[in-house]
């Protein structure tokens, strides 16, 4: 028997990461109250930094696999890595951002108080804080960098475990409105605890399919033929359920609306940012590397299944009047047309010249879609109305002409959204669309384009209300700290460079888009 | 040992698992589902593993206890948090936020 290795060289960002959270726990205790929330935000935002700039030094090195078997550290895992970092920084930028709501963050002082209560008070009060979030941000950020990079079923599920059960906790703990906010984790976990149980399942079956839980030997048992095709077929189903979830797509889509409305709005960014992110990077390691031999049966079904979450995403984005849940109706539509890409399923490596394929199509299509979100979230928190976010369509009445810099800003995010030319969401779309054009399914290519263009109604609609409507006195404009005009910048900054000079970005993904088998 | 029993009898703690989060309103009894599913995941990898001659599905199924006990500890949380705000745990009551 031999001694199991470890490659730390190929896996030092996730171990960064994970002693930054360790850290971060140890200064929960160590170090005193009124200090605590500026060490977690500092330490967070270094243990990132180092990880970020440790993923970059890496991308020369030659790709392997890590851990005995269990991570697969090649040009897809350091794609989602890098974004995946990028992002969590922006997410931990509008988790310390502190002057929008009058010198406290965005979570409840003390996250035990009942709402309403008198501990609640004197807590607040105290001008106690919750720092936990940080820990928090760094597990479930840990997590995410696990998911894309497992390479068995197993590692899966424990990365797919780790990147939740934070989140569960985060959406929980919103300042204002906490009735809300616990009731948006409740359904969250409940939710995610039966999908994950499901994913689970598959991936017994997928286990007494092939008899291993790792993907090159499932995807030999495939090639080899192996009698049970039932068994196959459920763990493909149940597996693909799973992530689909996390993903957002329809029907497992009905969490998303109530959690993205209910939960913090930094957290509501992470959310539908990274674990986007994540998740998307996984389905594809999933479908590609260790599924890629049964895609005549998963093709159709994906197909449809992504033709259901874009016009559920368009058609009910339509009917609504808040932009936080515009925002996540929103985000289901994109799940849509990223699923378009997966669908065709033109792998990194067999990609003749020319061609950019699945993976940097969606890889590209989640950089510009994370850009806009997570630029239009911040500019969520901005709007306020006594205290708290205002969220209404008619809170956002006249917001162009009262704030010109950032109403033009939040145009062009919308408008990234949308897929308008320049921004980095056409080009996203573009790749996108190309990938499963490429892979045969051009009907599913103009279903998309026709649903990109309902979409385009809503957000075309909100900017009409930023500039032509009357403006609502009672809504504050505040002013917002460094951290959140950051995100702001940096978002508004790469949606115009990704719009005007994809050309080096979409280069470097199809040059990495090749998994390792 | 005819593995089909056991593999039979785990697709039915499933189902039932399944069933019990879809129809029952208390959170307490739609979480214990859940952990009905798990378990019939285990008892199917541990199974799998017999017939494989293998390790693999036991060791797996070990993870598994482990990410239950952490999720029971989150779930616990959320779902005692909201029974003292509102001193009921039923999954109906919690409809604040609406369509």
């Amino acid at each position: 028997m031999t001694s199991p290795t470890i490659e730390y060289g190929l896996i030092a960002p996730l171990l960064v990461l994970l002693g930054g959270a360790v850290c971060a726990v140890l200064v929960e205790a160590l170090v005193p109250r009124t200090r605590r929330f500026g060490v977690q935000f500092g330490l967070a935002v270094i243990a990132q930094l180092i990880a970020l700039t440790l993923v970059c030094a890496g991308w020369s090195v030659t790709p392997g696999v890590a851990v005995m078997g269990g991570l697969s550290i090649d040009g897809p895992t350091r794609i989602v890595w890098s974004l995946l970092l990028v992002f969590g920084l922006g997410a931990t930028l509008l988790y310390g951002e502190r002057r929008v709501s009058g010198g406290t963050s965005a979570f409840a002082a003390q996250a035990h108080t009942v709402p309403g209560s008198r501990a609640e008070h004197e807590a607040i009060a105290a001008r106690q804080e919750n720092t936990e979030v940080f820990v928090l941000l760094e597990l479930s950020l840990f997590g995410m960098l696990v998911f894309p990079a497992a390479n068995d079923l197993l590692t899966m599920f424990v990365a797919l475990e780790i990147l939740s059960l934070p989140l569960y906790v985060m959406c929980s703990l919103a300042r204002r409105r906490r009735l809300l906010s616990q009731e948006a984790a409740l359904k969250y976990f409940l939710l995610g605890a039966m999908s994950s149980a499901l994913f689970l399942f598959g991936a017994a079956l997928l286990y007494g399919f092939s008899g291993s839980f790792q993907f090159a030997d499932i995807d030999a048992g495939i090639t080899l033929g192996i009698e049970s095709q039932t068994l196959l077929m459920a763990g493909l189903a149940l597996t693909s359920i799973g992530v689909l979830f996390k993903i957002g797509a329809v029907p497992f889509h009905s969490w998303v609306p109530d959690v993205y409305t209910g939960a913090p709005t930094p957290v509501t960014a992470f959310m539908a940012v990274c674990t986007k992110l994540a998740a998307f990077g996984g389905l594809l390691r999933l479908l590609f590397v260790a599924l890629g031999g049964a895609r005549w049966d998963w093709q159709l079904v994906l197909a449809v299944i992504a033709v259901l979450t874009m016009v559920f995403g368009a058609v009910v984005g339509l009917a609504q009047n808040d932009v936080k849940r515009l925002l996540a109706y929103s985000s289901i539509a994109h799940a849509g047309f990223i699923l378009v890409a997966v669908v065709g399923a033109m792998a990194g490596d067999a990609l003749g010249e020319g061609l950019t394929g699945s993976v940097s199509g969606v890889m590209f299509y989640l950089a510009g879609y994370g850009l806009a979100t997570m630029g239009a979230f911040a500019v969520l928190t901005m709007v306020r109305r006594s205290g708290g976010e205002a969220t209404g369509f008619d809170a956002w009445a006249g917001l162009g002409r009262r704030e010109p810099v950032l109403g033009a800003i939040m145009t062009l995010f919308l408008l990234s959204m949308a897929g308008i030319p320049l921004t980095g969401g056409f080009v996203g779309k573009l790749v996108a669309f190309v990938a499963g054009w490429q892979g045969g399914y051009a009907w599913l290519v103009v279903v998309a384009i026709v649903m990109s263009l309902v979409t385009a109604g809503f957000y075309f609609r909100l900017v009409k209300i930023m500039y032509f409507d009357e403006p609502d006195a009672s809504v504050d404009v505040v002013k917002a700290g460094t951290p959140t005009w950051v995100v702001i910048i940096v978002g508004a900054v790469g949606t115009l460079v990704l719009g005007l000079a994809p050309g080096s970005v979409l280069d470097l993904f199809t040059s990495a888009a090749g998994f390792l088998r | 040992m005819n593995p089909n029993a056991y593999i039979i009898l785990s697709a039915i703690l499933l189902c039932i698992g399944l069933f019990g989060f879809m129809v029952r309103r208390n959170a307490l009894i739609a979480f214990m589902s859940v952990e009905l599913m798990l378990n019939a995941a285990n008892l199917a990898m541990v199974t799998f593993s017999h017939v494989h001659g293998g390790l693999d599905g036991q060791i797996a199924a070990f993870f598994v206890m482990v990410v239950a006990a952490a999720e029971v500890v989150v779930g616990l949380a959320i779902i005692i948090t909201i029974f003292r705000t509102r001193q009921s745990a039923s999954v109906d009551d919690e409809n604040l936020l609406k369509h």
